[in-house]
């Protein structure tokens, strides 16, 4: 059971819209806000095009999808987010970006709104600290793409109050997500793991150990891994990747988590996977994943 | 694609029937070398380059140590192999193809043949140690098993999470403890030494396994 009614997310990226999508389609009122109008017109697309192969898919009927759609708004207007009960941050990871957000959204939300940042590499405690609201602050982690992966990493910060961090897990349960506990360590599980591991692989094409298509196949034929680490780098997006793998690198100081030289030259040259139609693949359209 | 098969004791990749021996004939365009000896086996086969591939099976060295290197243009019809497999666990569909940096391009057509004609899959890489897998794979199964000391999470949390959030099929500590964390140790012993890369170091896990596999096997008093 859970008393939250109303969710507000802030940022619109492939997250963000992921995370909206999850909590308006679990029948809660959700506020998307970004401060970018084309950012919320694209996540809307991209939601719409989600839910239409849902209906074709035959997971969701054309009534349910015009339910959740009706519940489902976006805004530029911080000041819009007032009747949120929990706010769940998916902007970039930089830690003064996430501050000022926080400190905005702590003077437009009630004292009883919960907020949770999506962080994949910071520290929970330290954008807790710059929050205003340390004891009502917990990580809530999804998994890319958060609208069909089931795992949520959540961690507590240091100045976290046990009874929110269970009011957020219950909220979680309630979305039909899998909370798993972590500490608040850079990277928690997943991403303390998944980006040494890939900046490997980008190694091993850097080296001209294999070519991409060569190392996906082995770690797929070979382990049974449903995607090869170069195809998920492109989904993810290297732009995306580069920041995570700084974020993760300054905080552990792992030669591992330190971006190859590669990455650099493939995002200079524009080639950031998917959504620009090339990375270490080229593709053709932008479509959201799943559905 | 006609291939013979020479046998040159047990093998790795493939330690029990396969429809890749039912697929070969007695004579063929291409001959492949199976078992722990093949380099060897390899050394002594004359007239290599009648056949349009020579496959030999590797283990963990490179496939230069047989045919030899120079100047970095070596390469002829001549690929090493090996199917992926961790520890105990059985062979997996994977088949790591070897080449040099002049290896045939026809030698490489004629061995993707030959294997997916079997049902394996495979995947091309340099002759480098530890191929494709085991140099992704070492450093994260050791980087696990010094979290999991380190009490990140608890094993069963640490194997939920990676299954769940990137679908792996099993969880690497689970995973690790059904097919022996003992081989584990060895090939990122001989990562480590061949690399010189902290990552590759043994984790504490994998030590204390093998001390207590060689404790099992060693004979009373040794």
């Amino acid at each position: 059971m859970t008393a939250i009614k109303t969710v507000g997310v802030a940022g619109s990226g492939t997250m963000g819209a992921g995370i909206a999508i999850v909590a308006a389609r679990a029948g809660f009122r959700t506020i998307a806000y970004d401060s970018r109008q084309e950012a919320l017109d694209h996540a809307r697309r991209q939601t719409e095009g989600f839910f239409a192969k849902s209906i074709e898919r035959k997971k969701l009927s054309r009534e349910q999808v015009d339910r959740i759609m009706s519940g489902l708004s976006g805004t530029t207007c911080i000041a819009d987010m007032e009747p949120c009960d929990i706010v769940i941050e998916a902007v970039f990871e930089e830690l003064k970006v996430k501050h000022e957000l926080f400190t905005q959204l702590n003077r437009v939300c009630p004292g009883h709104t919960i907020f949770a940042s999506n962080t994949s590499t910071l520290s929970i405690t330290e954008i807790a600290a710059g929050s205003g609201r340390a004891e009502r602050f917990v990580g809530m982690h999804f998994c890319l793409p958060a609208q069909l992966m089931k795992l949520v990493e959540m961690s507590p910060g240091i100045g976290t109050d046990a009874g929110c961090f269970e009011e957020a897990w219950n909220f979680c349960v309630a979305m039909g997500q899998q909370p798993v506990r972590t500490k608040d360590n850079p990277g928690f599980i997943l991403n303390y793991f998944l980006v040494p591991f890939n900046n490997d692989a980008i190694r091993l094409v850097e080296t001209g150990v294999a070519g991409p298509a060569e190392i996906d196949r082995a770690v797929k034929a070979g382990l049974g891994y449903p995607m090869g680490p170069l195809e998920l780098l492109d989904l993810v997006g290297l732009d995306t990747h580069l920041r995570v793998a700084e974020a993760l690198y300054a905080s552990t100081h792992d030669p591992r988590a330190a971006a190859p030289a590669l990455v650099r030259r493939m995002i200079a040259a524009g080639h950031l996977g998917r959504k620009t139609g090339r990375g270490f693949y080229e593709y053709q359209g932008s479509a959201m994943f799943g559905g | 694609m006609d291939y013979r098969i020479i046998r040159a004791g047990e093998s790795r990749s493939f330690p029990k029937d396969h429809p890749f021996f039912a697929n070969a004939a007695e004579t063929g365009e291409a001959v492949v070398i199976v078992g722990a000896d093949a380099g060897a086996k390899f050394r002594e086969l004359s007239e290599r380059e009648r056949y349009t591939a020579v496959l030999s099976e590797l283990d963990m060295e490179c496939l230069g140590v047989h045919t030899g290197e120079s100047h970095g243009t070596e390469g002829s019809s001549v690929l090493g192999f090996a199917r992926f497999r961790l520890g105990d666990g059985e062979p997996s569909n994977l088949v790591e193809l070897v080449r040099q940096p002049r290896t045939l391009d026809t030698a490489i057509g004629a061995a993707r043949k030959i294997f997916d004609g079997a049902g394996l899959q495979v995947a091309l890489c340099g002759d480098f140690v530890g191929r494709m897998v085991d140099r992704l794979v070492r450093p994260y199964y050791n980087a696990v098993l010094r979290r999991l000391d380190e009490g990140l999470a608890t094993a069963d949390d640490m194997d939920t999470t990676l299954r769940l959030g990137l679908g792996y099929p099993e969880g690497p500590v689970a995973l690790l403890e059904r097919t022996g964390l003992h081989h584990h140790f060895d090939v990122t012993q001989s990562l480590f030494e061949a690399l010189g890369e902290a990552a590759y170091a043994p984790a504490r896990r994998a030590r204390v396994a093998k001390e207590r596999q060689r404790r099992k096997t060693s004979p009373p008093g040794s």
